[in-house]
């Protein structure tokens, strides 16, 4: 492969109204690497995953998936990931087996295929033995696991995972993050999460973009980050670059932008 | 193919996992019947029109329909605020394969529950001449409920949450109901009236349904069915589009 980048963004930008939600990023991803986001709520993190995945028109920029194009380009580019949304996206009056078939089905994975694909899935994530169950009656980490499972069922190259462990507790954020990079190992998959979790970000990932207010700060390894900032943790890294702490702002990007709205509208 | 049968396949396991709804919506239909079949029957017959609840049985039956289809196609708003959209939106599915798939469940729902109505009101002493009906009466049942199944659709990917709903109610499934003759002859209403009920897609339904039945039509069998099939095609055609545009 001549270009070994698998998500490549140019310039991106994304406004609603006056409020600029994603300010100018570019920064790029290696096939088979773990990359994350790390940023408070609000810097733009979700709008970002939601242009990179069909959702959201950038307002301008340019962004390569596996090669193509989101915008010009959508049938190919959803072929080319899984997600897990920040939210839970699952059909509560279907059961967890009926949820997999219904993405499997859509993603167009053939039905000897698919049936082995759940199954294995299914048993990877813990949930094999409720698979009849209704997602009603599952916890908020099943729920979570389940949305992992189903976002690997079609064999996809790229991974987004969007505060994949946000509202679970410490033990149940150890064992997804534990699914994560076994399968980035086992299946060579290209991971893309965000988080505000400083842990996770310096757990997990093999590169770090450290977004706020819409912008990317500084992009690099761990090591990179603690040695540019000549600081021991990325709490202090995070501080330096961006001059406040992560908890400081507590409001997601539409928040941001109702609040801003309403100031000018005063 | 594959996916517009999944997606067809969802709408009848949720429809048919809830019992209450199945249930709850039944009593709307039993009520006109009662209410208005026997109560307003002797007026009806005073008046020679023969016997009421033989004439608004198609309209009830049209009324559930209508009802269950609009309900069907608005419960796209829930998949959006539960956050299952998102999940049919961004799978590498065509816009019009998404419409299809939902028109059809809701569609085949709303027959269902159409069936259900045809089944009670026979209970309640409406009688059909001959079983060779059937088939005819079925197609405009369908016609009906892919009809008003893309017209929810359609609206419902427009609408953010139910805040809208109540409009939707009051100004548009209320209206279609009440004039489209599911009620009344239109034979002889004022002008206005008429004018307005020829503008009622619904009419053509309910004259269809009911002209399956007695054998004779208001507008005209073929005329129903030209309405009917290309009104639907027409909301399937703006449902897509509307569809292609829904950013989240």
């Amino acid at each position: 492969m001549a270009n070994d980048n698998i998500i490549e963004v140019k310039n991106l930008v994304k406004k609603f109204g006056d409020y600029t939600a994603v300010d100018n990023l570019s920064f790029e991803v290696k096939r088979g690497e773990v990359f994350a986001f790390l940023g408070p709520n609000g810097a733009g993190k979700t709008t970002s995953i939601k242009m990179l995945t069909t959702l959201l028109l950038p307002t301008s920029g340019s962004i390569s998936i596996n090669g193509f194009d989101p915008i010009r380009q959508q049938h190919e580019t959803r072929k080319s990931f899984g997600i897990v949304f920040q939210d839970p996206s699952l059909d509560d009056e279907l059961t967890a087996y009926e949820n997999l078939e219904y993405h499997g089905i859509l993603y167009g994975v053939p039905k000897g295929l698919r049936r082995q694909r759940i199954e294995e899935l299914l048993k990877y994530v813990d949930l094999w033995e409720r698979r009849n169950s209704l997602i009603k009656t599952f916890s908020g980490g099943m729920k979570r696991r389940l949305e992992i499972a189903r976002g690997l069922l079609h064999h996809p190259k790229i991974f987004f995972l969007d505060e994949p462990t946000l509202g679970l507790d410490p033990q149940t954020r150890n064992h997804i993050w534990s699914y994560i990079k076994k399968l980035n190992k086992d299946e060579g998959i290209t991971v893309f999460f965000t988080t505000h979790y400083m842990d996770e970000a310096a757990k997990a990932a093999d590169r770090v973009a450290i977004i706020d207010r819409g912008k990317i700060i500084e992009t690099g390894t761990v090591q990179q980050l603690l040695k540019k900032t000549k600081t021991s943790s990325l709490e202090d890294a995070f501080l330096s670059l961006t001059g406040h702490e992560i908890r400081d702002e507590a409001v997601s990007a539409h928040e941001a932008f109702r609040a801003h709205h309403q100031m000018h509208s005063r | 193919m594959n996916s517009i049968y999944i997606l067809w396949l969802r709408q009848l396991k949720r429809y048919f996992r809830s019992r209450s709804r199945m249930i709850g919506s039944l009593g709307q239909p039993i009520l006109f019947l009662v209410a208005l079949g026997f109560g307003l029957g002797p007026v009806f017959a005073k008046a020679g029109q023969g016997n009421y609840l033989e004439f608004i049985a198609p309209g009830i039956i049209s009324m559930s329909i209508l009802f269950t289809a609009i309900f069907s196609g608005i419960e796209i708003i829930w998949d959006r605020q539960f956050g299952f959209l998102k999940e049919t939106l961004v799978a590498p599915i065509t816009r019009w394969q998404i419409m299809i798939g939902r028109t059809l469940g809701g569609a085949t729902v709303a027959v269902f529950q159409g069936i259900i109505v045809l089944l009670l009101s026979l209970l309640f002493g409406f009688r059909i001449e001959t079983f060779v009906l059937i088939p005819q009466m079925l197609i405009f049942m369908l016609l009906i409920a892919l009809l008003f199944t893309a017209l929810g659709t359609a609206i419902a990917s427009v609408l953010e949450d139910m805040q809208g709903f109540q409009l939707i109610m009051n100004f548009l499934v209320m209206p279609f109901f009440f004039l489209s003759g599911a009620l009344f002859p239109l034979q002889g209403v004022p002008k206005v009236l008429e004018v307005i009920a020829s503008i009622d897609p619904l009419s053509y339904g309910v004259d269809g349904l009911r002209g399956a039945i007695t054998g004779s039509f208001h507008f005209g069998l073929s005329i129903d069915l030209i309405v009917l099939s290309s009104a639907t095609a027409i909301l399937i055609g703006i449902g897509t589009y509307l569809f292609s545009k829904i950013q989240i």
